[in-house]
């Protein structure tokens, strides 16, 4: 077997390969012939040139332009975690955690107690209505309903999620406050539409998930499905459907929108009438303190949003450890 | 089936314990209490849409008769008048959310490569989850930051730059005096769809199958040849429903962009102006609406809104069923 050197005009020559003027021609009079005129210069250095460097410039172009994108996005992030950590720990304190605002908006001190326990009822009251129409809608969508009905089902859920949040509470206000006066409650209905497809969503996926095996065991010792579903579905998926309810719960403790029709004239007092009256909360406390031009405002805003930021970023990072954690498991 | 056999077997009935026979008709019972509850549920889901646009659109149907669809055109917004027009909201609306999707789907699309393609498992690891933190921001925070630190910057550093740059693009105007404006609002606007595009796309480029990426690099492709040539073409389905989602969110924000954007009552060509979106003005009137035209106005700007935002969802949605890719809620 005499050596056949590649055929030169296939494939792309550039670099290493000698200069295109002196390789053999395309069309050889004896196309039998050895390509013997086809030289490998092995003095040539291992350096791209030409077309090969051009390409391979854009490529590194390219991968820095793809870092210097993540960079960006983790130095925004960065940026307005500074702002707020910088700004919020000036006023931050156990007073002010304790204490509410002063009764003139414009005067210093003061706290954003109200607003705390507010926003955490509201939350509170949201996650009692939602979670459990939530985990009851994926349980239909898995265990009971046929082919057609889930996707009908999921459809309305994909579309609940993505109702403009501030049309959610104009609805509330249409529903609940309209004629009425405004109260706590019904802004917590508005979060809790907003935490409905959410839960219901990513609990359907934790369900999915459930190993098949399992699920034939327990259909093969012949218990009703109730059983099945308290005993083996729900505690396997316990840890997906705990995860969707917890970021939910952080995602609603972050929204305005739902608030500002039912829930934004608020006094600035612990109020627990969440029937009769507007409740405080953080959201719309930092939104009124945003409309207005009060320096004192602003600094208890930014205290009011590191509050709330450090809560729903310690959730969140809180929340994918024990999920990272868990999905090993779940992958054995 | 089987269970009637069983029970009409006299000795099999009779060995049966009471507590057995009693399980037997409990299971049967909870089976259907679930069964209903879980319907129930369900119902609740497709019920409550349907109660949404119900109620949005009952709520509307004064100023819709009223108004009609001159609505969508008329500049002035003049509540003491009972003037009531949306065009200035709407231009807001559409410019806002297409500048932020062209800003943040090429930067989410290259953050997504990074993640997916070039970073080393520990940077990925890292990066990836605080990309996704972005999307944890409360809006009505990231307004406040707008507001009060990105504000003051704007026309003291960037928008001179860019006037002195592009000047001649008339977006770039000249700078203002006040850092509320629609730029503004588009940069927070792209921050917020950012983590929306940069998440779901790096998901899909990870389903790239390898012995397309590895045949590729074997035929002697650059890295970014095999992004180009291969990555790119099999998600572009998937990007294109992963912008859309954004689009939707883009659309629909309202706390954030109402803090950053000054509540212009004038279309204006330069983006260092003031302006107005649909879900903006819905929410700076959160209190002054008290004349029952007014709140009709501010529900038939809703239905719009809800319109814009179930058609683009209903679209991520459709591309991603027709080509087979998952979009799943961005969390």
């Amino acid at each position: 077997m005499s050596s056949t050197p590649p055929a030169p005009a296939d494939v792309p020559v550039d670099g290493v390969l000698a200069p295109p003027e002196e390789q053999a021609p395309l069309e050889r009079e004896d196309p039998l012939a050895p390509l013997t005129e086809y030289r490998l210069d092995p003095a040539r250095p291992l350096r791209a040139s030409g077309h090969l460097r051009r390409r391979q410039l854009v490529s590194r172009t390219m991968d820095a332009l793809q870092s210097a994108s993540a960079l960006i996005a983790v130095s925004v992030l960065a940026f307005v975690v500074y702002s707020v950590v910088s700004h919020g720990a000036s006023i931050l304190s156990i007073s002010f955690l304790t204490k509410g605002p002063p009764l003139i908006e414009t005067e210093p001190g003061g706290g954003i107690a109200p607003m705390i326990v507010g926003t955490a009822t509201l939350v509170a009251i949201a996650a009692a209505i939602s979670a459990p129409i939530g985990i009851l809608a994926a349980l239909y969508m898995t265990e009971f309903a046929g082919r057609r009905s889930a996707r009908l089902v999921r459809l309305a859920l994909d579309l609940l999620y993505g109702v403009p949040t501030i049309v959610t509470g104009l609805f509330i206000f249409a529903l609940l406050v309209a004629g009425k006066s405004q109260m706590g409650f019904a802004g917590a209905v508005g979060l809790a539409i907003i935490m409905l497809p959410l839960i219901a969503r990513a609990t359907q996926e934790a369900l999915v998930l459930v190993p098949r095996d399992l699920r034939q065991a327990v259909e093969a010792l012949g218990v009703g499905r109730w059983r099945a579903v308290r005993g083996v579905v729900l505690p396997s998926a316990l840890g997906g459907i705990l995860t969707a309810t917890v970021l939910s719960i952080a995602r609603a403790a972050g929204e305005t929108a739902p608030l500002l029709f039912a829930s934004s004239v608020f006094s600035n007092g612990v109020s627990m009438n969440i029937f009769g009256e507007a409740t405080p909360n953080l959201t719309v406390y930092i939104y009124k303190a945003s409309e207005g031009a009060n320096r004192f405002g602003w600094a208890r805003a930014w205290g009011a949003a590191l509050a709330l930021l450090g809560f729903i970023l310690v959730v969140n990072i809180a929340i994918r450890a024990f999920d990272a954690r868990r999905r090993a498991r779940l992958l054995g | 089936m089987l269970e009637r056999a069983v029970q009409q077997v006299p000795a099999r009935r009779v060995a049966a314990s009471r507590s057995g026979a009693f399980a037997r008709s409990a299971d049967r019972i909870g089976d259907a209490v679930l069964q209903a509850l879980c319907v129930i549920a369900a119902l609740l889901a497709i019920l409550l849409l349907a109660a949404i646009v119900y109620e949005v659109v009952g709520s509307a149907s004064s100023a819709i008769g009223r108004y009609g669809l001159g609505f969508l055109f008329h500049r002035a917004w003049k509540p003491n008048f009972e003037v009531f027009g949306a065009a200035v909201a709407l231009f807001g609306t559409v410019v806002t959310s297409l500048a932020a999707l062209l800003i943040a789907v090429p930067l989410g699309v290259a953050i997504a490569l990074f993640l997916s393609t070039l970073a080393p498992g520990r940077v990925r690891s890292v990066i990836g989850p605080l990309v996704e933190m972005l999307a944890a921001i409360p809006s009505v925070i990231l307004g406040f930051w707008g507001i009060l630190v990105l504000a003051p910057l704007l026309p003291a550093h960037v928008e001179p730059f860019l006037h002195g740059v592009f000047g001649f693009l008339p977006i770039f105007g000249a700078p203002e005096q006040s850092g509320a404006s629609v730029l503004n609002a588009v940069l927070i606007l792209t921050i917020m769809v950012l983590p929306i595009i940069a998440s779901i796309s790096r998901d899909l480029f990870l389903t790239v199958p390898r012995e397309l990426t590895d045949g590729a690099r074997a035929l002697g492709s650059t890295r970014w040849e095999v992004v180009r040539g291969v990555v790119l073409p099999s998600t572009a389905s998937g990007i294109i429903a992963a912008s859309f989602l954004g689009l939707g969110r883009a659309l629909g924000e309202a706390i954030a962009v109402a803090q950053t954007i000054g509540a212009g009552k004038a279309i204006s060509a330069s983006f260092f102006a003031t302006g107005n979106t649909a879900a903006s003005l819905i929410a700076q009137q959160y209190f002054g609406a008290t004349d029952r035209m007014q709140v009709s106005a501010l529900f038939y700007l809703a239905v719009i809104l809800l319109v814009i935002g179930l058609v683009a969802n209903l679209a991520a949605q459709a591309i991603a069923r027709r080509f087979d890719v998952h979009v799943a809620l961005a969390r």
